[in-house]
């Protein structure tokens, strides 16, 4: 199987029509086009409606954060991990820290690992909410988006009294999270879950049983087990393949081994399958989040022997002198981590994100690379988008549930 | 085992007339007719702000009406789109506050910049800069929206100090047995 992927040309003459004929055209699908769910370009070349090539163009949107981050300490990166996957920074957050924890051969204490991973599946949640949202847009069912906004809006006011922010979370530290639960906050989170399970039921009811979803997504955009292992996909576009390759199970990290759950397969490899995995992830990621209220372990939230790496409590700072220049030495110097690199990746909801850091000893990275699950599931876009329609383009986008903000990162 | 694969059942010759969904559709929006309002009448109706929100940054005074700040620019450091530039200043002798030796001369905070992160909280040694509950600033201009040491004071208010460090420090130079 040949694997080209042709890098657009700018410079490319759309009257070129020795090249064309007189049939084709060119047509830039974005980067500012409602179904291309942020910035992407699609280079289409067109045959009256049936799609000969697509291109994806990415790059709007890129901020240059792996550069960005050798100019910082390592805690100072965090709120640019927020920006990656806006759509589940606490994921982020989580991914990062537990890779710089691994470079500094740090473990954290089962209670911090526990609300880090209450976070990841509730971010989990929400992202799929948002994804599932604007596939049904794509498709033209509008109330999937509006519903699923709501339930997006709940968890973001738990996020809120939690983080202190909605959006930008900015959660953890290395060596920890910025604070602990607040109380009766697990009991919201408990609620939340009681009211969610059927409103989930009764957004996926307007979908899953739909004629004119089933005409728009069934057999739309069909990848095959070896195509999306070949193109390394990730997260529930590799699930609906076929393959059941979920890190949580595979790689448990941060305690996930404790946990209950079952990772859904597709069957077909189509749009439809997508969908239905992302649907069937939220009813699991329910199941854990419910099984860590029952399980949340008492005790530290921070690791206590993260002597030169979490800073020390906001009352020691106040009251010791050994504290306070504790406090300037790992705000200015950074969290001191031994030389050395590390690779860590985590199961994010849009796929495998993967942090690649080399240290030269000290508290600001070497080299900090990114791996990024939506740019690595855009890759097969040219493949699957060349000989369909246009409007299937569209759905196919919708099913992928990409960002750009962390593709171009 | 752990991996479940999908059902996908074919539709019924009556979904396939599109009739069932459409009931349901039209059941689902009478649901939600009647049941009460989601959203918020926002500029009447605001939003309850949890405590620990982590809204615009301000400078905060002591119950005695001290500045907190003692512009050791950790904040300044840390700021990780370096929103904040403090210019350190010298109290002066005859102060009552003399026993503080510093405090900012400017302090101006770019909420064009500021990414509401919270680390300056997070970082001062003081308690003196404070991320408070309101989150919605507007400006007209560039300069509007950088926040000058009066008006972060302003914002900020007077809030409860459970050290007093430098009431302790005068009261132990007053004994004569300071540092």
């Amino acid at each position: 199987m040949a694997t080209e992927i042709s890098i657009p040309d700018s410079d490319a003459k759309y009257s070129d029509v020795e090249e064309y004929g007189s049939e084709k055209m060119d047509l830039s699908m974005g980067p500012s086009h409602p179904s291309t769910h942020g910035v992407l370009r699609l280079q289409l070349q067109i045959d009256g409606e049936i799609v000969t090539k697509c291109d994806p163009v990415v790059g709007y949107l890129h901020r240059g954060d792996e550069k960005i981050a050798e100019n910082m300490t390592y805690n100072q990166f965090v709120p640019y991990t927020d920006r990656l996957d806006y759509l589940a920074p606490l994921a982020n957050n989580m991914a990062y820290a537990i890779a710089v924890e691994k470079l500094a051969n740090l473990e954290v204490p089962p209670r911090c690992q526990a609300i880090r991973v209450i976070t990841a599946e509730m971010a989990r949640i929400s992202s799929h909410m948002m994804g599932l949202g604007a596939f049904g847009l794509d498709v033209g069912a509008w109330t999937v988006l509006v519903l699923s906004l709501n339930q997006r809006e709940f968890l973001y006011k738990l996020f809120e009294e939690l983080t202190g922010a909605r959006f930008t979370t900015s959660y953890t530290r290395i060596g920890g999270v910025t604070r602990d639960i607040p109380d009766g906050w697990l009991g919201n989170v408990e609620k939340f879950c009681d009211q969610f399970v059927p409103a989930l039921e009764e957004i996926l009811s307007l979908l899953t049983r739909n004629k004119i979803f089933h005409d728009r997504t069934v057999g739309v955009g069909i990848i095959s087990k070896e195509d999306a292992l070949a193109y390394g996909l990730t997260g529930p576009n590799l699930r609906g393949s076929g393959v059941p390759l979920d890190l949580r199970k595979d790689k448990p990290y941060s305690g996930y081994e404790q946990y209950e759950f079952d990772v859904p397969v597709g069957t077909k490899g189509d749009s439809y399958d997508r969908y239905l995995v992302r649907g069937e992830e939220m009813r699991q990621s329910v199941r854990i989040i419910r099984q860590v209220i029952k399980t949340m372990p008492a005790g530290d939230w921070f690791a206590k022997d993260a002597v030169k790496i979490f800073a020390p409590r906001k009352e020691k700072v106040l009251t010791s002198m050994e504290e306070l220049i504790n406090n300037f030495m790992i705000t200015t110097e950074g969290p001191q981590m031994p030389p050395g690199e590390v690779y860590f990746e985590a199961e994010n909801p849009k796929g495998i994100l993967g942090f690649y850091v080399v240290s030269k000893g000290g508290g600001v990275p070497w080299r900090l690379k990114i791996r990024s699950p939506s740019f690595c599931n855009l890759s097969i876009v040219p493949k699957i988008c060349t000989g369909i329609l246009i409007s299937d383009v569209v759905a196919i986008l919708g099913s992928f549930d990409f960002v750009m903000g962390e593709c171009d990162r | 085992m752990a991996v479940i694969p999908l059902e996908r059942k074919p539709l019924t010759l009556a979904e396939r007339t599109y009739l069932p969904q459409i009931l349901q559709g039209l059941k689902t929006t009478m649901q939600h007719l009647v049941a009460p309002a989601v959203t918020l009448e926002y500029p009447e109706q605001r939003p309850e702000i949890p405590t620990g929100y982590r809204g615009v940054p301000t400078l905060v005074k002591d119950p005695n009406g001290r500045e907190k700040c003692v512009s050791c620019q950790l904040c300044e450091f840390v700021c990780p789109p370096k929103a904040i530039r403090i210019t350190p200043g010298e109290i002066s002798v005859d102060s009552p506050n003399a026993h503080v030796e510093k405090a900012p001369k400017e302090f101006d905070i770019d909420m064009l910049r500021c990414i509401y992160c919270g680390m300056c909280q997070e970082v001062c040694p003081e308690e003196a800069i404070w991320l408070q509950s309101n989150y919605s600033m507007t400006g007209l201009s560039r300069e509007e929206m950088v926040n000058n040491k009066a008006r972060l004071y302003e914002l900020g208010g007077t809030l409860p100090d459970n050290h007093h460090k430098w009431d302790k420090k005068k009261a132990a130079e007053e004994h004569g047995n300071a540092h």
